[in-house]
């Protein structure tokens, strides 16, 4: 299996010089996000999500399962994760790489443990109906970042997709046609946003938001925040990587509230334009 | 977050009668398993860890070596029966995976890997019994296993798991405590008091962690305590079996054994 291939050492030491004087190669102040772009597609919960040249694709589809008898009450929520040699060529096919466990794992804890979705919502008759929603991420494209990018692209398709209406008479079930009844949304708790800052092994280089592929290549530490815009930590994630200080993890986490405001207003117009642009006919 | 169980009663207590910061038993054994080069076993209240280190070796596959350095190879297995409910674990589980990388990534920039370019360092954990703080007992064993395989470190890493109960922090949770609170463990490098490992699961408001976080550190440092007892007494009883086998005592045999205090 051949390496993927490491960054020449000029190429190192001059990213290394540029960021000890916060300067990043795109232009990037050390803690700016490069803007999401949300496209949504013709279904809902579509969405595709870029940050640069990183792109991530989110589709849910919904579907009436016999819940789990340990579980009768609660709807099921599953995300699968497709990360093909597609996205970049350090990606093959077989056992799953380090980096695609961290992936999966962290997307299982922003968007499922951390109870974004009302699980006991999608039940629709106790023990023998409940919604099954299906949450498939694929990345398209990766050049940095895939984490925030598959996180945010998962969370708007949630908030994004709505679920056909369901009437139930006696243990009659029946499902209405987007086209007869409105279709509603999923019932949320919150909106989880993960940001992702990456640092250094020279000290005095200041943390960065949002690594580019090669940053993240060349740092020496990740820390993965999730978080609401109601200042809730839903997942803290710092795996070994190079020591900090605790004074600096408390900053980064402040760092990362202001963000998620903003991506939470950012997210919000752009649900609401597609909204506004949608037409659902209801007769 | 209903629980038949009071987490913390009136009185302060806590199910399993401790107070809020109390940490659980520490019992830490060094002694040497088969052939391994370091070992330990180390016991939170009902949780036991046992890791074995094997190195620095010749690399299994050639391949894997980097020039430079020596690498780490960390492998789980957590025993069926270390759980109340009898279940078998594959070693691909995910969670395994994802603990074992945590672990690999804690320890690559203490270890001092650059000392053994193309040679590979393999640590091999085993859980015996799980009661809450897995992955703080598995960073501790792993750090005293390494402790007595010679391998050279640049610190310590002591870890330790924590939670907050409405807004009161409590600190090495067990599993009762543990699937009621939201928790989160944080290693500690003693000496520069800096932190390599954080992880939380749960929702938890940013000032509540901000409690939760700084208490953590603060108990890392006695957790620290604890194990760098252990090391020194491993090694007095070593040296001690030393001089009974020499001819000549040299002198006095605390004199190898100062390491400076902090």
């Amino acid at each position: 299996m051949p390496r993927p291939p490491s960054p020449s050492i000029p190429e190192k030491e001059f990213v290394y010089g540029a960021l000890k004087q916060s300067l990043r190669l795109d232009g990037r102040a050390m803690l700016e996000m490069r803007t999401p772009t949300l496209t949504f597609g013709p279904e809902l919960g579509w969405v595709e999500c870029s940050l640069g040249k990183t792109r991530v694709l989110a589709q849910i589809d919904g579907k009436m399962v016999k819940p789990p008898p340990e579980r009768p009450l609660e709807g099921m929520i599953t995300i699968h994760s497709e990360l093909s040699s597609m996205a970049s060529n350090e990606y093959e096919l077989g056992r799953p790489s380090d980096q695609e466990v961290t992936i999966t794992r962290m997307l299982d804890k922003v968007l499922r443990r951390s109870d974004a979705v009302d699980k006991e919502s999608l039940c629709v008759l106790a023990g023998q109906r409940v919604w099954h929603i299906r949450l498939t991420i694929h990345v398209l494209s990766d050049s940095g970042n895939m984490l925030d990018c598959a996180c945010l692209a998962g969370i708007v398709a949630l908030k994004h997709f709505r679920r056909p209406e369901v009437e139930v008479v006696g243990d009659e079930i029946t499902i209405h046609h987007p086209s007869e009844r409105a279709p509603m949304p999923l019932s949320m708790h919150h909106t989880p946003y993960c940001f992702t800052f990456a640092f250094f092994p020279d000290p005095s280089t200041p943390p960065l938001l949002d690594p580019s592929h090669l940053e993240e290549t060349l740092s020496a530490g990740l820390l993965s925040v999730a978080l609401n815009a109601q200042r809730e930590l839903c997942v803290v994630q710092k795996a070994g990587g190079v020591p900090l200080a605790p004074e600096d993890v408390l900053r980064i986490m402040d760092v990362a509230v202001q963000k998620a405001k903003e991506l939470d207003k950012i997210v919000e117009s752009a649900l609401q334009d597609d909204w506004a642009g949608r037409n659902v006919e209801v007769r | 977050m209903s629980s038949r169980v009071e987490i913390l009663n009136d009185g302060g207590f806590r199910s399993d009668g401790r107070k809020q910061y109390e940490l659980r038993d520490i019992t830490i054994d060094l002694s040497q398993q088969g052939t391994a080069d370091g070992s330990a076993i180390i016991t939170h209240g009902l949780t036991q860890v046992m890791v074995t280190v094997f190195g620095p070796r010749e690399a299994k596959m050639r391949s894997q070596t980097l020039h430079d350095r020596a690498v780490l190879n960390v492998e789980m297995s957590v025993a069926p029966f270390s759980t109340g409910e009898r279940r078998k674990r594959s070693r691909a589980d995910r969670r395994i995976l994802e603990l074992s990388a945590a672990i690999e990534s804690t320890f690559e920039p203490v270890v001092q890997t650059s000392l053994y370019p193309r040679s590979q360092i393999d640590i091999y954990i085993h859980v015996l019994q799980q009661d809450g703080g897995l992955l703080q007992a598995c960073i501790n064993a792993t750090t005293l296993a390494l402790i007595t395989a010679g391998v050279p470190l640049l610190d310590f890493v002591c870890a330790v798991s924590g939670g907050v109960h409405s807004t009161e922090p409590l600190l090495d949770l067990t599993t009762l405590e543990e699937n009621d609170l939201p928790n989160l463990t944080v290693a500690v490098m003693p000496r520069t008091r800096k932190v390599t490992l954080v992880t939380m699961e749960t929702r938890l408001h940013v000032e509540r962690f901000r409690d939760i976080f700084e208490l953590a550190c603060e108990a890392g440092q006695t957790i620290h305590k604890e194990m760098k007892r252990a090391v020194k007494d491993r090694t007095v009883a070593l040296v001690g079996a030393m001089d009974a086998g020499a001819k000549h005592p040299s002198g006095d045999p605390d004199r190898d054994l100062t390491m400076e205090d902090r």
